[in-house]
């Protein structure tokens, strides 16, 4: 057996995706990578790194990958993309933003991003002058439930979420697929919960791997589980089962709430939600019973039906009732370390921003990406223009629906310019598309995130930058020194930055290189509440508000109600889409270990549906929405009894049509490109996108029909 | 001493994080897998049953794979495990077609190629690199001849069951259901 | 409804979506060995009965063939390995488990016997060629006088060849169609038939030709009983089994299978064999080339057809 031998650890934090795993990279004597394992000290992934995390090598060696920069040109009439140096990109991409600010404001060139790019960018931008920034992680993703949570704890969920998996007796999934996302300490914690007998309750209307390891599944009606979690309310209180001497203690508005919740039977809900009322009574009493080591898990991507930000608020509440938040078991108080800013001049005060942008939504806590690019529509009522966009370590048009939107914004834009380490969609608009290097080549910020300890881990370059890439701080510091704001980079090397902020922190980077993570103790009190503990919520008036005073001043209902939501019409099926354990949405798609796992996305269908559809396994299928748009490419059907018969579900994040993405390339359907219709969150304006409904096309559509 | 690996299906989310971690750690070429992870579903909505099951060569007490092969490449340790010497295979295919679970497969360099238990860790004192990757850890190794191993104990104290018994070749990888 | 899906992607060459492992090569070796083995058979029980005076044929001409046959069997199997420049371990060690190491050694000395009893033959068959030097002609006189002992040394080695790749391939309960122990009877008997039918292609003799369309024809009742036989056990055996039974009865290899195997490969060359004897005139290549044919697509459609049945998944 021909193994080489690890020559080198390095220690890097992964960026595959959000959850920022702490690892070592196993490189051999020649510089390649071999291999990428966790970081054992590592609260994040506890030694074991996902599929995804693992499969970070692939990141590296796609030959798929952006190498040189690319400048849009026109060759005999047709639109392509020239090979640049980096001068020239950079030069043109710098000259641009100062036109741009010259011309209209800073303020009109936006920022969309993901990840630690995103932060060496964000730092550009506010240098230059604009606070016109947004990542779809909001607006898009896990917006509502911080707005919910906050309105009721006065604190976000964050990320990663706060929840005592671990020492759970009760966990109550709705919504939330854990196993199937791969949120690292999540999976590990239900994990431990289930070598410990913790009772899960899952409700979903698809089997999903939670649902077979839970005790309870509730295959609930999909978009009525505010109705649910309302009965559940009703039986709680009722029946006695609540948390009596927290709600005394840290609730406002109990009374309020038990007169609200009165009438949500579990009868009414069973009408509505199809959940038999025993069940939902057996599940509540199951709940309360745990309390206050019951966790209702708040979710992750939580922009469903366009009262979402309701819908949290109803599970935050559910779980003040139970006495779970601040308690072992439920959720603990989390805490991170703060990294010293590495000292620069103050930047300047934009004259509009995000938050102008997002003036309609009062709960909006960041950007709005999707409002972010009507603002880039040109229109006379626009009080806020956006002539230019710079692109960071997102794929906006896989990820953010109504694609007409957004091409029709592109195409009024001044200048774009896209920061990629793939050819993703998104590159195939931009003016620039600047090769970033992945996450195995570079230094990035220190991570800190909150967790049971405050923890830190560096990420340092393993390998050098493949082909002619360069790392996303280096990018900001060349744009910075053209724009005319060198004094904000007052370094040469990132690797200054960090050593100087590590050194701050009482550690060092040589210490940092050999350890990776670095585990520091908590100052700001307890991981729990003591019995009868005095605390302070953030909330206006200190207490968690089972009753706010300020949704009801601002005009919204102060507690949740439910409202039915659109239902799909004969023939049609409601998409609901989730993750696959292999991937990251569409980044990884095209990396050739994760790829060789699952390369394309399957429609699950009931048996019964495809009985009436006269449909056979692995037939391919095209789908076509309620406003008549049709899937680019067609998908092969699962008949598989995990699905309800009013739905089908597929895995997000395939479908590419960019063909420079070999492996991805034309593989499986389009879950966003199909979802033209949303239901805004009025309170904080997420983006809700499970109300769209599709038909099955068994023959391929014609090619002449204008999507 | 007799390896056996111990998997806990009511643990296992079928992420196949020990598909890629494999494929990392021995170099297995993109397109080929030396374990890979099923799913069984069973039921009618919605009274469902699901198993995720990660399966690998078995290393079998009873190995017909080794019993065939006409150079003695591929054979068994001490410890139980089998493996195949690359430098003796000449790649006839007998144990590929002697294998009742599909395990082994014709590496492109035209040896024969299955998993090892990771038999170069287990010599460095380390688990294998999918029991030790495994998020959930719903995956155990050990010494079965140990009666105070970690996997001892778990299948007196389990439900377990093996892949295809009737085929009688005494599988080394128990599932615990 | 049970779905059982493999969902890692596992699509591993040549093993999914179900075993492709060999192909022609070996079919034609499994034929040509077969064939080899029937020949050497017949001219080492000839000789042995001290008979051989009346099957002038089968013990030159057609041993000469079974040269042929066994070097472009060999030469098959070789191919077929996919890691060809390590065969020579084949040669290092005898395993006794393992029946491809039995028929590696006899391989061996079965294509040396061969070789040395062609050569023993040699100057009778070609009387104008002269070995130049004395000592190979010293060797052809040792052979010459020991041709009896060299067919009792062949004789049990042409059994163990004509039989040791069903044995094979019966071992693999892997592959439920192979997994039956009638495999390597039925190999061995279908070996002989093709080698009595190479035989009577090949001889001029009137007498040899009767004599080997008799023996033909019971080898062939013998071998037809050996695949209802085979078939029997299928249909009586596990579910795998069952789904075995079904490619070869009512799936894609039915056709193969009873049109050009059992109909035009067996019983049909049997009856053209049946009327010759009682006296009508059929030109015998017809049902020679028939059977011949016959054991080459019943070798093809075995191995084909086995490795698309496996156990699990």
């Amino acid at each position: 057996m021909k193994l080489k031998k690890t020559y080198a650890l390095t220690p890097t934090y992964c960026e595959v995706c959000f959850w920022k795993c702490a690892a070592w990279v196993h490189s051999d004597d020649q510089g390649n990578i071999q291999k990428i394992i966790g970081n054992d000290n590592d609260p994040h992934c506890n030694g074991r790194l996902c599929p995804r995390g693992t499969g970070g090598v692939g990141m590296y060696s796609d030959k798929d990958r952006l190498k040189k920069p690319l400048i849009r040109t026109t060759v005999d009439g047709t639109d392509t993309f020239k090979e640049a140096s980096w001068e020239e990109a950079l030069d043109l991409v710098a000259q641009k933003m100062q036109e741009i600010k010259d011309t209209h404001g800073p303020e009109s060139m936006a920022l969309l991003k993901h990840g630690s790019p995103g932060s060496h960018l964000e730092h550009l931008f506010k240098a230059y002058g604009s606070d016109t920034i947004g990542e779809p992680a909001y607006a898009q993703c896990r917006g509502p439930r911080e707005t919910g949570f906050g309105l009721t704890y006065g604190s976000w969920v964050g990320s990663p979420e706060p929840t005592d998996i671990r020492d759970t007796k009760c966990l109550v999934l709705i919504g939330a697929h854990i196993g199937e996302n791969m949120h690292n300490t999540q999976v590990q914690e239900m994990s431990d919960a289930i070598d410990n007998g913790a009772s899960i309750i899952t409700v979903d209307p698809r089997f999903s791997t939670a649902a077979s390891k839970s005790q309870h599944w509730l295959a609930i009606k999909p978009s009525t589980d505010i109705a649910l979690l309302l009965s559940w309310m009703h039986v709680i209180i009722q029946e006695d089962l609540y948390n009596k001497e927290y709600v005394k203690q840290y609730g406002l508005g109990f009374d309020a709430l038990k007169d609200h919740v009165k009438k949500y039977t579990p009868e009414w809900a069973y009408g509505i939600t199809t959940i038999k009322p025993a069940e939902i009574r057996k599940t509540a009493r199951i709940m309360a019973a745990a309390a206050p080591s019951t966790i209702i898990h708040p979710g992750r991507h939580v922009t469903w039906y366009g009262d979402d930000s309701q819908r949290s608020r109803a599970i935050a509440i559910l779980n003040g009732l139970l006495g779970s938040w601040g308690n072992r078991g439920g959720f603990f108080f989390k805490e991170k370390i703060s990294v010293p800013k590495f000292p620069h001049p103050a930047y300047p005060h934009p004259k509009w921003g995000w938050h102008d942008i997002g003036e309609n939504y009062p709960y909006a806590e960041m950007g709005i990406t999707n409002e972010m690019i009507k603002a880039s529509i040109p229109d006379e009522n626009n009080k806020y223009p956006i002539k230019g966009w710079f692109v960071a370590g997102t794929n906006l048009v896989n990820t953010i629906p109504q694609k007409d939107i957004i091409e029709k914004a592109i195409e009024s834009l001044d200048f774009m310019v896209v920061m990629d380490t793939m050819p993703m969609e998104i590159t195939g608009y931009a003016d620039v598309i600047l090769p970033e290097c992945t996450y195995l080549e570079r230094y990035d910020g220190i991570r800190s995130a909150p967790n049971r300890e405050p923890s830190i881990a560096l990420r340092a370059p393993a390998v050098k930058p493949k082909y002619d890439s360069q790392p996303a701080w280096w990018i900001s510091k060349q744009l910075g020194n053209r724009l005319g704001l060198a004094d904000y980079f007052p370094y040469e090397d990132f690797e200054e930055v960090i050593a100087w902020q590590l050194k701050e922190m009482g550690t060092s980077l040589e210490e940092m290189k050999k350890i990776g993570v670095k585990n520091f103790k908590r100052k700001s009190g307890d991981l729990y509440l003591k019995k009868g503990q005095a605390y302070e919520f953030g909330t206006p008036s200190g207490k968690i508000e089972f009753y706010s005073e300020d949704l009801a001043s601002k005009g919204f209902d102060p507690m949740p109600v439910y409202t039915p939501h659109d239902t799909p019409d004969s023939g049609f099926y409601r998409l609901n889409y989730g993750r696959s354990p292999m991937h990251t949405f569409s980044r990884t798609i095209n990396n050739p270990n994760l790829s060789d796992l699952t390369d394309e996305n399957k429609l699950w269908v009931n048996p019964k549906v495809a009985r009436i559809e006269d449909l056979k396994n692995d037939q391919e299928v095209w789908l076509e929405n309620q406003d008549g748009v049709i899937s680019s490419f067609p998908i092969k059907v699962r008949i598989t009894e995990r699905i309800r018969w009013d739905s089908v579900y597929m895995y997000h994040g395939f479908g590419h049509n960019n063909k420079k993405l070999t492996r991805a390339h034309g593989k499986g359907a389009s879950d966003t490109e199909l979802i033209t219709k949303i239901q805004i969150d009025p309170l904080m304006g997420g983006t809700g996108m499970r109300g769209n409904f599709v038909k099955i096309l068994i023959d391929e559509p014609s090619k002449d029909i204008v999507l | 001493m007799k390896y056996a690996m111990v998997i806990d299906t009511l643990k296992c989310v079928g992420c196949s994080d020990c598909v890629v971690a494999c494929q990392t750690e021995n170099d297995v070429p993109v397109g080929y897998c030396r374990d890979w992870v099923t799913e069984s579903v069973s039921g009618t909505y919605p009274s469902v049953e699901l198993e995720l099951k990660s399966e690998r060569c078995n290393h079998c007490e009873n190995a017909p794979c080794v019993r065939c092969c006409p150079t003695g490449a591929s054979h068994q340790t001490d410890e139980g495990i089998v493996l195949v010497t690359a430098d003796e295979c000449i790649g006839c295919g007998a144990c590929i077609a002697s294998c009742p679970y599909d395990a082994r497969y014709q590496h492109p360099d035209g040896y024969v190629d299955k998993c090892t238990f990771c038999a170069h860790r287990l010599k460095e004192g380390q688990l294998p690199a999918c029991v030790s990757v495994c998020p959930t850890k719903c995956m155990y190794f050990g010494d079965l001849d140990d009666p105070t191993s970690l996997v001892s104990k778990l299948l007196k104290a389990r439900k377990h069951k093996v892949l295809a018994p009737e085929a009688g070749t005494k599988p080394n990888v128990y599932y615990l259901i | 409804m049970q779905e059982e899906i493999f969902i890692s992607g596992r699509n591993i060459p040549k093993i999914d979506p179900y075993l492709e492992v060999w192909h022609f090569p070996i079919s034609l070796y499994l034929f040509l060995g077969g064939l080899a083995a029937g020949i050497i058979f017949f001219a080492s029980l000839f000789t042995i009965l001290k008979k051989e005076k009346e099957v002038q044929t089968t013990i030159k001409s057609a041993m000469i063939i079974v040269l042929f046959a066994l070097v472009i069997g060999l030469i098959a199997l070789f191919y077929d390995l996919t890691h060809k420049l390590y065969v020579w371990q084949l040669y290092t060690t005898v395993r006794i488990e393992s029946p491809m190491s039995w028929g590696a050694w006899v391989l061996l000395f079965v294509t040396i016997g061969s070789f040395l009893w062609v050569f023993s033959y040699f100057t009778e068959m070609f009387p104008k060629w002269n070995w130049r030097f004395e000592w190979i002609k010293k060797l052809e006189t040792y052979f010459i006088r020991n041709r009896r002992n060299l067919a009792i040394i062949l004789l049990p080695l042409s059994i163990i060849l004509g039989i040791y790749t069903g044995i094979l391939l019966s071992a693999f309960n892997a592959r439920p169609l192979w997994n039956n122990a009638i495999l390597g009877p039925l190999f061995l008997v279908s070996g002989l038939s093709t080698g009595a039918a190479c035989i009577i292609l090949f001889s001029k003799d009137h007498f040899e030709q009767r004599l080997f369309s008799k023996i033909d024809l019971a080898l062939i009742i013998i071998e037809l009983a050996l695949i209802i036989h085979m078939l029997m056990g299928m249909y009586a055996g596990s579910a795998v089994q069952l789904e075995a039974l079904d490619i070869l009865v009512g799936g894609e290899y039915t056709v193969m299978f009873f049109v050009f195997v059992i109909i035009l490969g067996l019983i049909f060359p049997a009856l053209l064999e049946g009327f010759e004897l009682m006296g009508y005139r059929v030109p015998v290549a017809i049902p020679a080339l028939l059977i011949l044919m016959g054991g080459l697509i019943f070798r093809m459609v075995m191995i084909e057809a086995g490795q698309i049945t496996r156990y699990l998944y």
